[in-house]
């Protein structure tokens, strides 16, 4: 764009003002004033006043604390197993299946992401649930001599948070993969590399642009969800989002719900940081 | 390793078999939950008793089929009036913002332009509590300060509709910029030399260039909306959108009708799905 743009004119006067009231008024504001609520607390006359009581409260609770570092610690690992599951889904659908199937390969995979979260969860609970198909299976076949509930575990809250971010990893890592030539393998595969050092020193560092945007997203979406582990994970293992769905509903502490919340969001975003940091990326590159 | 490369045959064979049983992981939960809305029993779970339509349309005192569910019904009309409201004003706002960060110059354009992405990178959950509190700390100072008791400021409908619109916005931005970024400037060029204004070029050239982008990014943000839980959760008044309704039926027991629902939420948003990817096929 030439300079003689940068003068107020009206079509960017109609550009700006509905961008402007969308970013202030329903994130800058209402972020700010999240801030602000979480450092208010009700005194004994029933007046607000300035306290940092809600984040001493969080280190003092062994239960909260222990809760959000629980669920960052799950989130990283859920990433990590996202990764490493779908690294191989998406090698195969563009580098190894014959390209005549490759395009209905990766559109079959979007396919369950475009039903509601809840659904697929759902469709878990039916699954594994002690009166659920895959017990009646394993009873029919003799394997069990009585159901097991394999619902309400950590294995399976895992499971279900890995099923539900996948297609946040699959789908960048497909598209970095594309772009991946053919012969860089082929070359290494010529001097005597085998599989692993292929993997190692090819495949992860030509794709590690697709991984960060993959991880982030897939970190974020596990640290924020709240479906998942509410239904299919056990009752005595809360996530750091029922603690947050907790203060503001059932307590009505929103004081205190708003420290949790600014937490969680400072751990997303210096996740996010890292991340980027890492990898000397931009938010803006990372997002395309 | 690769197709033009010689694989041994445990090697090719291990793969396949691989990603046969990730595409069985991936599609197992959505089929059994379809198959089993048409099973004749009271609980959504094996054995197979016979094929029936009853949790669509029965309306007997043990059995209400889904057609007759008020509960559910009056929840998914919900839906789709919030759905209709956030994919109308994202589009709007959204390609507003396409224009405004591919075609203009301003000061602070970088930090405006991150700001537009934060809410993807914000979880959902703190979206809809932070928009609960300033929607409240407005609410309580428009009380306190003019005596007005403002609606739209306590959970709700249009708290809904704004909690989704803010952070949806972003990703049809995101739609639409990636499609401008394509668009051929001396096309406009040539509408200005002959005298349009900057206003009529854009609405007679570059909107009709970016339509097929702006249709699929309002179906996406339709289906988004359709779905939110989380940012959903916190602000939503008496009139449950469908997610909220079906997660507290999952939570505190299930019956076939959830089944049913689900099933016609999955040929619902297949068939979105398949529509709009041939639409944006033969639009390449």
């Amino acid at each position: 764009m030439n300079a003689a743009r940068s003068r107020i004119t009206l079509p960017f006067l109609i550009f700006v003002t509905p961008v402007l009231m969308w970013l202030f008024l329903l994130i800058v504001l209402p972020h700010i004033d999240l801030l602000l609520m979480s450092f208010r607390i009700e005194d004994d006359a029933g007046a607000m006043v300035w306290s940092l009581v809600n984040y001493l409260n969080f280190f003092d609770e062994p239960v909260y604390w222990r809760t959000f570092t629980r669920t960052a610690v799950y989130a990283i690992l859920t990433t990590m197993i996202t990764f490493s599951v779908s690294l191989p889904v998406a090698f195969y659908i563009t580098k190894v299946v014959s390209p005549r199937f490759s395009g209905f390969l990766s559109l079959l995979l979007l396919m369950p992401f475009w039903v509601s979260e809840l659904v697929r969860v759902y469709g878990w609970m039916i699954l594994l649930r002690e009166s659920g198909v895959i017990n009646h299976f394993l009873l029919r076949a003799g394997l069990l001599q009585r159901p097991v509930e394999m619902l309400y575990n950590d294995i399976t809250m895992v499971m279900g948070l890995v099923y539900t971010s996948m297609l946040f990893m699959v789908v960048p890592l497909i598209s970095v993969l594309e772009s991946l030539d053919d012969s860089l393998i082929e070359a290494a595969y010529d001097l005597g590399g085998n599989v692993f050092s292929i993997v190692t020193r090819i495949i992860i560092p030509h794709a590690m642009p697709g991984i960060v945007s993959g991880g982030i997203v897939v970190f974020m979406l596990t640290l924020g969800n709240y479906l998942t582990p509410n239904l299919i994970g056990g009752k005595n293992s809360l996530w750091f989002t029922e603690q947050i769905y907790n203060q503001f509903i059932a307590s009505f502490n929103w004081n205190q719900g708003a420290a949790f919340g600014f937490l969680l969001l400072i751990l997303s975003s210096a996740m996010v940081w890292i991340g980027l940091k890492l990898t000397r990326q931009k938010l803006s590159q990372v997002v395309q | 390793m690769i197709r033009s490369l010689p694989n041994t045959r445990p090697y090719t064979l291990g793969f396949k078999l691989y990603v046969i049983l990730f595409f069985v992981f991936l599609f197992a939960p959505l089929l059994i939950t379809c198959v089993l809305a048409f099973n004749d029993s009271q609980f959504p779970a094996l054995p197979w008793k016979g094929f029936t339509l009853e949790w669509f349309t029965a309306d007997l005192p043990e059995r209400v089929g889904i057609f007759h569910d008020s509960l559910n019904l009056s929840a998914i009309g919900v839906s789709f009036k919030v759905a209709f409201w956030v994919s109308i004003l994202s589009t709007l706002v959204g390609t507003c913002g396409a224009f405004l960060f591919e075609q203009e110059n301003f000061r602070l354009k970088q930090a405006l332009y991150f700001l537009m992405l934060a809410p993807l990178v914000v979880p959902g959950v703190i979206l809809g509590i932070s928009i609960l509190l300033f929607a409240n700390t407005l609410g309580v100072f428009f009380e306190n300060t003019f005596n007005l008791d403002v609606p739209l400021f306590r959970p709700g409908f249009w708290l809904v509709v704004l909690g989704q619109f803010s952070f949806i916005s972003t990703l049809v931005t995101l739609v639409v910029s990636a499609r401008l970024k394509k668009f051929d400037h001396s096309l406009e060029e040539a509408a200005l030399n002959l005298g349009a204004t900057r206003l009529q070029v854009i609405w007679h050239i570059t909107l009709k260039f970016l339509r097929p982008a702006i249709i699929g990014a309002g179906a996406v943000a339709f289906l988004m909306s359709f779905e939110n839980f989380n940012t959903t959760l916190f602000l939503v008044g008496s009139q449950s959108t469908l997610p909220i309704t079906l997660y507290l039926q999952v939570r505190d027991g299930s019956t076939p009708v959830i089944n049913a629902v689900s099933f016609l939420l999955i040929v619902g948003t297949s068939m979105l799905a398949v529509v709009n990817l041939t639409l944006s096929r033969k639009k390449e």
